[in-house]
């Protein structure tokens, strides 16, 4: 219990000591980066709306093309720059889970096609599928029960 | 005979001697404030290899080479090779040792490997076990990351409390070949555990162990801190430099004057954005090697403590929630 | 108008997500998935489409949207297959996310080599 409490003290003390990025500008940046990426990809919705196709294929291919530019950008190691300084801005827009995809598949093409880009592709956005995946499963199970009894 | 002092430390009564040593380093390593004093800081981070793991085992192998030609001193010369650097089962070292055809003896101690190996080679050296040894450590940010964190291309952003592994390799040749530089003693560390979770705090971790380890030192040498013109503690970067500081305070002790912090210097931390500062085992060892050396053999410092500073975790015991524990080891160095 | 709206909302929900990676020991891997699975619960208590129509990609480009998408699979299906649509839906509904990222992430894998941080 007394190393428990120690530990806590450290803990705390190390918290006080440890200096971390200023919210306000922090935020800001995450803010224009996350922005103009939303932005990016309302304007090729907007475009495909104009080109006559339906809301759910605009949709995808507003993904595609997101993922594509990203995709590209980290190749070129010029998207890891750009979250550097644009923090949770570039992390969490569809374009960085296009990041998480390709970043390991380029470091890890030295160690093999099929045990190196095959089996590492997903180390980091493999959880990202498997809870969007799971929790949907457990809210259409709840969907179906729904439209069992008939309350939906 | 060799005088046990204390409780962990040993003094040399003949002391041997740091005949020379061997420095490599990567590109921004060179680009930073000690860039001029290194024998070899490379354009290329890969070293003309295929992966950042073969180009970390080259540069060790380049660093002995160099440390052996420094000295004038054949690989065959040498008796027993101690290397070690931060990859899963120590590749870069069996990679980098093979083609020295040394015998070899591989060490773990996270980022403190080049105190380790120093210690031992001492201690080989002194037992009348070797007339040359070498002690080489190496680490490399690309291998490094992609061990311990994400692949070079992800897009995060590094915390403030964290460091850069330093890219570079330095090897030391110890022996009975006369030098202006003696390892007169070593202190080797405990394992201390504050119980902090934090890797990307390594400062905070180790700090502990560096202050454990000072203080054992001073306490079996009977010395003060005034004994010794420098401190020099491996990678603690400035988050784990002002703990230290509070945690030898606490204890009575005032190191702030003859302090310095191998991460802390090998690194322009306003320019090269590398946040806390440099560390992995190859912080410490060029540091020691480029910088510290010289300094000890035109004797502008005459004795120094060099306690090159280790965070002892895995990625496995890290997503088993098990806590960082530090580890540091004492070397004392003296201009004679 | 829609651009303004995309761009503040998309960018709150960046700035928002900025506290979580600063102030708290998440890292990276959670805060997407969390987003994921914040997404799909907004998509089922039926709070993502009305935002959707007020910030267009602002709420849609986020991961958010992806969790909405998943949802949205499953319950299109199970609306139109009954129980088997449960197993049907998300895979099909955020295809093309999915095999975009994994195909175009592959042949980056060809194309570039990995390089060092500056």
């Amino acid at each position: 219990m007394k190393q428990q409490e120690k530990e806590k003290e450290y803990e705390a003390y190390v918290k006080e000591k440890t200096p971390v990025r200023k919210p306000g500008p922090a935020m800001a940046k995450a803010f224009v980066t996350g922005g103009i990426i939303c932005t990016i990809g309302q304007a090729i919705l907007n475009a495909c709306e104009k080109a006559g196709m339906s809301k759910d294929i605009s949709a995808s291919w507003c993904s595609l093309i997101l993922i594509l530019a990203s995709v590209v950008l980290t190749g070129f190691g010029i998207y890891p720059k750009i979250a550097n300084w644009g923090g949770a801005g570039a992390l969490v827009p569809i374009t960085g889970f296009a990041n998480s995809v390709a970043a390991p598949a380029i470091e890890y093409k030295k160690e093999g096609q099929v045990f190196g880009i095959g089996c590492k592709i997903f180390t980091i956005a493999g959880p990202v599928i498997l809870y969007g995946v799971f929790t949907s499963w457990v809210l259409g199970l709840l969907y179906w029960i729904g439209t069992l009894i008939g309350i939906v | 005979m060799n005088a046990i002092k204390g409780t962990q430390s040993i003094a040399f009564s003949e002391s041997p001697y740091l005949v020379s040593a061997g420095s490599v380093a990567g590109k921004k390593e060179g680009e930073g404030p000690l860039g001029k004093y290194f024998d070899i800081a490379s354009e290329d981070d890969l070293f003309g290899e295929k992966t950042w793991e073969l180009a970390e085992g080259t540069m060790q192998k380049l660093a002995c080479m160099l440390a052996l030609k420094n000295a004038g001193v054949q690989p065959e010369e040498v008796r027993y090779l101690f290397g070690g650097d931060l990859l899963r089962q120590g590749i870069a070292t069996s990679m980098g040792a093979e083609e020295l055809q040394i015998p070899v003896f591989g060490l773990f101690g996270a980022c403190s490997t080049s105190g380790e190996a120093l210690a031992l080679a001492a201690m080989t050296v002194a037992a009348g076990y070797g007339d040359l040894v070498l002690a080489a450590t190496s680490s490399h940010f690309g291998s490094a990351e992609k061990e311990f964190r994400f692949p070079l291309g992800y897009a995060n952003q590094r915390p403030l409390s964290s460091t850069w592994t330093v890219t570079g390799s330095g090897a030391f040749l110890v022996g009975k070949k006369k030098s202006r530089v003696r390892i007169s003693g070593v202190t080797i560390g405990k394992i201390v555990d504050y119980g902090l979770k934090d890797s990307q705090n390594m400062g905070a971790c180790m700090a502990p162990a560096a202050c454990d380890t000072i203080l054992q030192n001073l306490m079996d040498f009977g010395r003060d801190e005034k004994d010794y013109d420098r401190i020099i503690t491996g990678d603690l970067g400035y988050v784990g430099q002002s703990i230290l500081f509070d945690l030898l305070r606490k204890k009575g002790l005032d190191i702030k004057e003859n302090h310095m912090d191998c991460g802390m210097t090998i690194f322009d931390q306003q320019t090269q954005h590398t946040n806390s500062g440099g560390s992995g085992c190859g912080c410490a060892a060029i540091t020691l090697a480029a910088y510290i050396m010289p300094q000890l053999i035109s004797g502008e410092w005459k004795r120094i403590l060099f306690v090159p500073t280790g965070a002892l975790m895995s990625t496995v015991s890290f997503n088993e929630g098990e806590s960082v524990p530090g580890i540091a080891h004492g070397i004392v160095l003296e201009h004679c | 108008m829609d651009y303004i709206n995309a761009f503040w909302v998309g960018g709150l929900v960046c700035a928002l997500a900025q506290i979580l990676l600063d102030r708290t020991k998440m890292m990276p891997g959670r805060v997407m998935v969390s987003l994921v699975v914040l997404g799909c619960i907004l998509g089922f208590v039926q709070i993502f489409k009305p935002l959707q129509e007020y910030a267009g990609a602002g709420v849609s480009v986020p991961l958010l949207g992806f969790g909405n998408t998943l949802w949205n699979g499953v319950k299109e299906a199970v609306d139109k297959e009954g129980f088997i649509g449960i197993f049907l839906g998300g895979f099909k509904a955020s295809a093309a996310g999915i095999s975009g990222a994994l195909i175009f992430g592959y042949i980056a894998s060809w194309i570039f080599e990995p390089k060092m941080k500056e």
